[in-house]
Parts: structure tokens; sequence; C-alpha cells
């Protein structure tokens, strides 16, 4: 299936690659940084605010959000404050044969801290097993939850996600 | 003056008229204010200068909040059924009342449209729109598994909300070729396990009095259903989220001109660059005026509202003058992208019309 | 089905229980809420039939414009149960002839 944001609402990488939100490979691989997976002009600009350090630009509001690579520590603060839902963090320095992957998430029931669980990829596609390390619900995430999860460092470009149990919600 | 409804519009064109000092009668046919905010549980896009980030549901109690420092009348459960020049008939409670105003700003919103295929009828196809009212508001499942038809933001949102509220949403279904609504809802729900299939419509619906299943077909270049594509998906809910008209029955009561414009979603009140329709004192704010998102109608709202308070004499022409500029500003950015641009130029057509309809009546 | 947890709204706030009769039959409800909901979430997905053929029609805008959803209500024809709250007591019965 050809992969197209327009298409079929996963973007391809090649798409990623080439917008101004998404880190290169080499920064990638270096330090924890913040992935914008935001590439259709749209009028949207909290995550430029909600940067601690100003890495984040949207210059007018319908331009892509710019991620200043060099100064994105991957402190996570913008993931939960966009309302796409389309930012992510990857920390390749986790350990040795894993990277770890933040997300936000907006479904009950939360999983737990510890568990292993079924790592999925921007189709939903289970590829790969993965550890919830953290499970973070703050006031000011205002109900977005940000899980992180360590799969292995393969799977960085990949796992965006967790299965998610359905008919949880409801009596 | 009167504001018939009270979504975002009508609660931005209090906000300013009240500001200003003028005396405000905010009405709506429902026992709540905030029309389609109450239903709306996801995070708004937007200019973070504004309500970006916020959540719809928190938007109109900040919003109602505001209201409450200021004094505005407020009467619910009150539907708007006659109007004579400046003068509506209000029913409430089984009682009828006259209510004598020197302006009105229509803010009634929009309705769903529906697309008709076999088995439509059935017990199990609703409105997008009613199934968030269901799922949001009424904290009641529709059913377990679902199709939904239309990838416009109301058929992306709406299926994430049900996902939430813990339904199976089966498949996102779309005519065009390419999704309708933003990427960023669209690759939410595909992370969920939805697949949007382009290029499909729906055949037939049936089930045993009520919804049981649906066969969806892929489309070809020119519309026509591509042979041995079919597929019958086993569903027992199927939402149509195929857009929205404005609801122009009280502009049309009041004899305001329509023009028809398939971008804003069918037959909306020709309005000027105030707002003001081609009837002098009565003004449209929101998506009565034409099919748009929350962000425009809380903009469009404030246009009205500064635009009649001017006329009223309680704001000065020089103040109002600054503050229309901040808003139609704001409007302009909202209205930009690939998005917005096809908005933005039949809004200026809109108010070209409306331009020149006031100088023919002078 | 009632949503009774939900990541955003949180857990659903406990109304009064009252009772209403749907054709003979007692369903429980939360007092306040629309008769349709409290149907819908009884399982009841039939509201009225229609004159000539006796089909089924239900559930549809939610909003009181579509007039599918109308019932008999404590006697009343033609009532439209998605925005008509229910009261303790209520008889509601399936309009059966259009």
């Amino acid at each position: 299936m050809s992969k197209s944001l327009a298409k079929t609402g996963i973007p391809s990488i090649e798409e990623l690659e080439k917008s101004p939100g998404f880190p290169s490979k080499e920064r990638m691989m270096n330090r924890p940084v913040a992935v914008i997976e935001c590439i259709q002009k749209i009028p949207c600009d909290p995550c430029q605010l909600v940067c601690p350090f100003g890495a984040i630009k949207v210059n007018i509001l319908i331009a892509l959000p710019e991620l200043n690579e060099e100064i994105c520590t991957g402190c996570g603060s913008c993931i939960a404050y966009c309302p796409g839902l389309a930012i992510f963090v990857v920390d390749y320095t986790f350990s040795e044969d894993n990277v770890l992957i933040s997300f936000p998430y907006e479904y009950l029931p939360l999983p737990e801290v510890g568990s292993i669980v079924d790592a999925t990829d921007r189709m939903c596609k289970v590829i790969t097993k993965g550890k919830i390390v953290k499970v973070l619900e703050r006031k000011s995430f205002d109900h977005t939850a940000v899980i992180s999860i360590a799969v292995p460092k393969n799977f960085i470009y990949e796992v965006r996600g967790i299965t998610i149990s359905k008919g949880e919600g409801c009596i | 003056m009167a504001i018939v409804g009270s979504g975002p519009a009508g609660l931005a064109a209090a906000l300013e008229a009240t500001n200003a000092g003028a005396k405000v009668l905010l009405i709506d046919e429902n026992a709540n204010v905030g029309g389609q905010l109450l239903k709306q549980t996801h995070k708004f896009f937007g200019s973070s200068k504004r309500y970006a980030g916020i959540r719809g549901i928190d938007i109109g109690n900040k919003m109602l909040q505001e209201l409450d420092k200021n004094h505005v009348e407020i009467s619910l459960t009150s539907i708007v059924f006659q109007i004579f020049g400046k003068e509506l008939l209000i029913l409430k409670n089984e009682k009828i009342q006259r209510v004598k105003t020197k302006k009105i700003i229509y803010s009634c919103g929009a309705s769903e449209k529906v697309i008709n295929f076999p088995g439509w009828t059935l017990p199990g196809v609703m409105g997008a729109g009613g199934a968030q009212t269901l799922v949001n508001v009424h904290r009641v499942s529709p059913g377990n598994r679902i199709l939904m038809i239309g990838s416009g933001n109301v058929g992306l949102v709406v299926s994430y909300q049900l996902i939430q509220a813990g339904a199976d949403v089966v498949a996102v279904i779309e005519a065009l070729p390419k999704i309708g609504g933003y990427g960023v809802h669209a690759s939410k729900i595909c992370r969920a396990g939805v697949p949007i299939l382009t290029s499909h419509k729906i055949k037939e619906a049936y089930g045993n009095g009520k919804v049981e299943a649906a066969t969806i077909v892929a489309l070809d270049k020119k519309w026509q259903p591509i042979l041995n594509t079919e597929r019958t998906l086993k569903v027992d809910v199927i939402c149509l989220a195929v857009g929205l008209k404005p609801k122009i029955e009280l502009p049309l009561m009041s004899g305001c001109k329509t023009v028809h414009s398939p971008t804003l979603g069918g037959r909306v009140p020709i309005h000027d660059e105030n707002m003001e329709t081609t009837e002098k004192g009565i003004y449209v704010a929101g998506d009565i005026a034409g099919v748009e998102e929350v962000d425009t109608a809380i903009e469009e709202g404030r246009l009205a509202g500064i635009a009649s308070a001017e006329k009223l004499g309680y704001i000065s022409e020089d103040k109002a003058k600054d503050l229309k500029i901040e808003v139609r500003k704001i409007l302009g950015d909202l209205r930009s992208g690939p998005f917005g641009e096809h908005r933005e130029r039949a809004k200026k057509q809109l108010i070209q019309i409306g331009k020149s309809s006031r100088q023919r009546l002078l | 089905m009632r949503i009774v947890k939900h990541p955003i709204l949180g857990p659903l706030e406990l109304k009064k229980n009252i009772n209403i009769i749907v054709d003979d039959k007692i369903i429980k409800a939360y007092e306040g809420e629309p008769i349709a909901s409290a149907l819908i979430a009884a399982g009841i997905t039939t509201f009225h039939k229609t004159k000539k053929r006796g089909d089924p029609r239900g559930y549809f805008c939610g909003i009181g414009l579509c007039t599918d959803c109308m019932m008999i209500v404590d006697g009343i024809r033609n009532v439209r149960t998605c925005i008509t709250p229910v009261r303790g007591g209520m008889r509601i019965e399936t309009q059966k002839d259009g």
C-alpha cells in the first residue's frame, strides 16, 4: 500500500524526512530529541509556545513547525500539548539495545509501568514487543497521558504507539 | 440586541457586545449554552493567542465565565419561531413571548447533510454529529462496530471519539481519492487501527430491523463502482459525516437574501465585511454564515458583536475600526493554507456581493 | 451501553436512577437524560414505524431536527425523544402508524 498522508492518513518516511519538524538521522541517534510529524499547513501554533527552550518555531500561523535539533533536549514538554497528537520523543541512548519512544495517549485503560506490550507502527500493525517504562499524567497535560516504551533500536522510525483495548470504556 | 444561538459565534458576539456595554439577550432552543462546543472533547487548533490547545468543552466554559462578568440575559429552551422586522416571537415553556430589539445576530449554526443508499433508513444509521452527541454529552455508546462515511474533520474526529468511548471503528470510507480532513486527525485514527479507504462508497446497508452489515465498494476515476471490489463489513452503526449546511430558516424569515455556495455548505445568507446581511440591522455569524471551524465562528461572532454595538453607539467608530482590523487579520490567518484558501475565496466573494447589495439598496 | 469510564470526560457521574415504561417494559434511566439516550443504552433501536410499510425508524440527528426518533410519550404522539428529558414513571410507546 503506498503510504502518503493525503491518501491513507499514514505519512511516508520520505514525506516526514522532508519536513522541518523531523530531526536528522544523526541527531536522532544522539541524545533524546522531539520528532514532530506535522507535515500539512494548517492554522496551528501551540507547540511554539510550550517549548521551554524555544526549539520550535512556527513563523506564521499556517507555517510548518521547525525544530531546532541543536537546542532541543528531548524534554517532552511538547508531546501532550500538540492538539494533533503529532509530536513524539525518541531517546536512542536509553540503553545498549533499546530506544525509548514517548508518545501521547488518550485512551483507557492506561498500560501498567513495567508491562510488556505489543508496540505498533503508524498503521497500528504490531511490529515488536516493548516494555512500558513510564506513564506520565499531569494536570497541565489536560487528560493527554504520555507513554514511554522501550523497543529494540531498529524500530526508532516505526514504533509510534501500542495496541488499544477496545470496549474498556463501556459498562 | 438579540443573539439567536449560543454556540461559539453567539457567545463571542455576546462577549464583545456586553464588553462595550450593550444590552444583550442571548437565546438558545437547548437547555444549555455552548452549541457544538459541548460535544467537542478534543483539543483545538488555531492560534495560541486565542483558544488553541484547549478542549472544546473547556472553551465553552471559559467563554461563559468571561460572559458572567458582564451583564447578559440568557433565555434557554426558547424557540424563536417568528420574526416581524426586529420583533421576535419566542416559544418558551409553552408560553409565547414578544421581544422587541434593535439589532439581531443569527448564530444558529448548521445541520448535518445526508446521503441516501439502500438501507439508509434502518435504525443504526445516524449522523456523525448525532453519534457524537450520544457519546460525549449523554455518555451512551451508539453501538459496537461502526462504519464512518466521510473523511472530513467531522468524520475523522468523531471516529477518534468513538474509539475513546470504547467502540470499534471498522473503517472510514471516502468517495474522493484523498482524505478530506486534516492529516494529523487521520494519522491519529490510523495509529488506532482504523483503515481510511479513499475512493470508496457504501453500496447498501442491511439487517433485520436494524443495521447488521454494510457493503462497500471501490470507485474508479469516473465515480463508478469497480467490479469485484465489494466487501461486506459486519457493523451495527453507520455514521454519516458527509458535510454540514447552514441553518438559514430564521434569516430567510427575516427576508435576508442568500446565495448558493458549495464551498460554504449550501445556501448562505449574503453578508458584508461587518457580518451584516441584506436586511439592515440583522447580522449572521458562525456556521450559519458558511460552514467553517469553531475558531472562525468565534471571530465572526466577535465581528458581528463589535459591528452591531458600534451601530448602537456603544463603540466609537475609531475603536470599532481597530477592533475589526484585529479580528479580520485573525480570520485571514485562520483561512490561509491549503484547507482554508477555498473558504477565504468564497467568503471574499460573499462579502463582495454583500457590499454591492448594500450600495444598490442605497 | 453506558460509557462508565472515559479518558477525557472522566467517570460517569452518578445521577438519580429512575424507571420509565417502554412498551409496557420497565427500563432504567438517569433523571434528566433524553428519552432516546435511555432507550439506546437499553439496546432499543426502533422508535417508530412508518405508516405505509411499517419500516422501523430510530435515532438519527440527535438534535431534534429530523423527527426519526419520535414516539408516543404519556399519550402524546410525535414527541422528539432525542431532546425530551425522561421523568420517573413516564410511559413511552413505539409509534406504529407513522
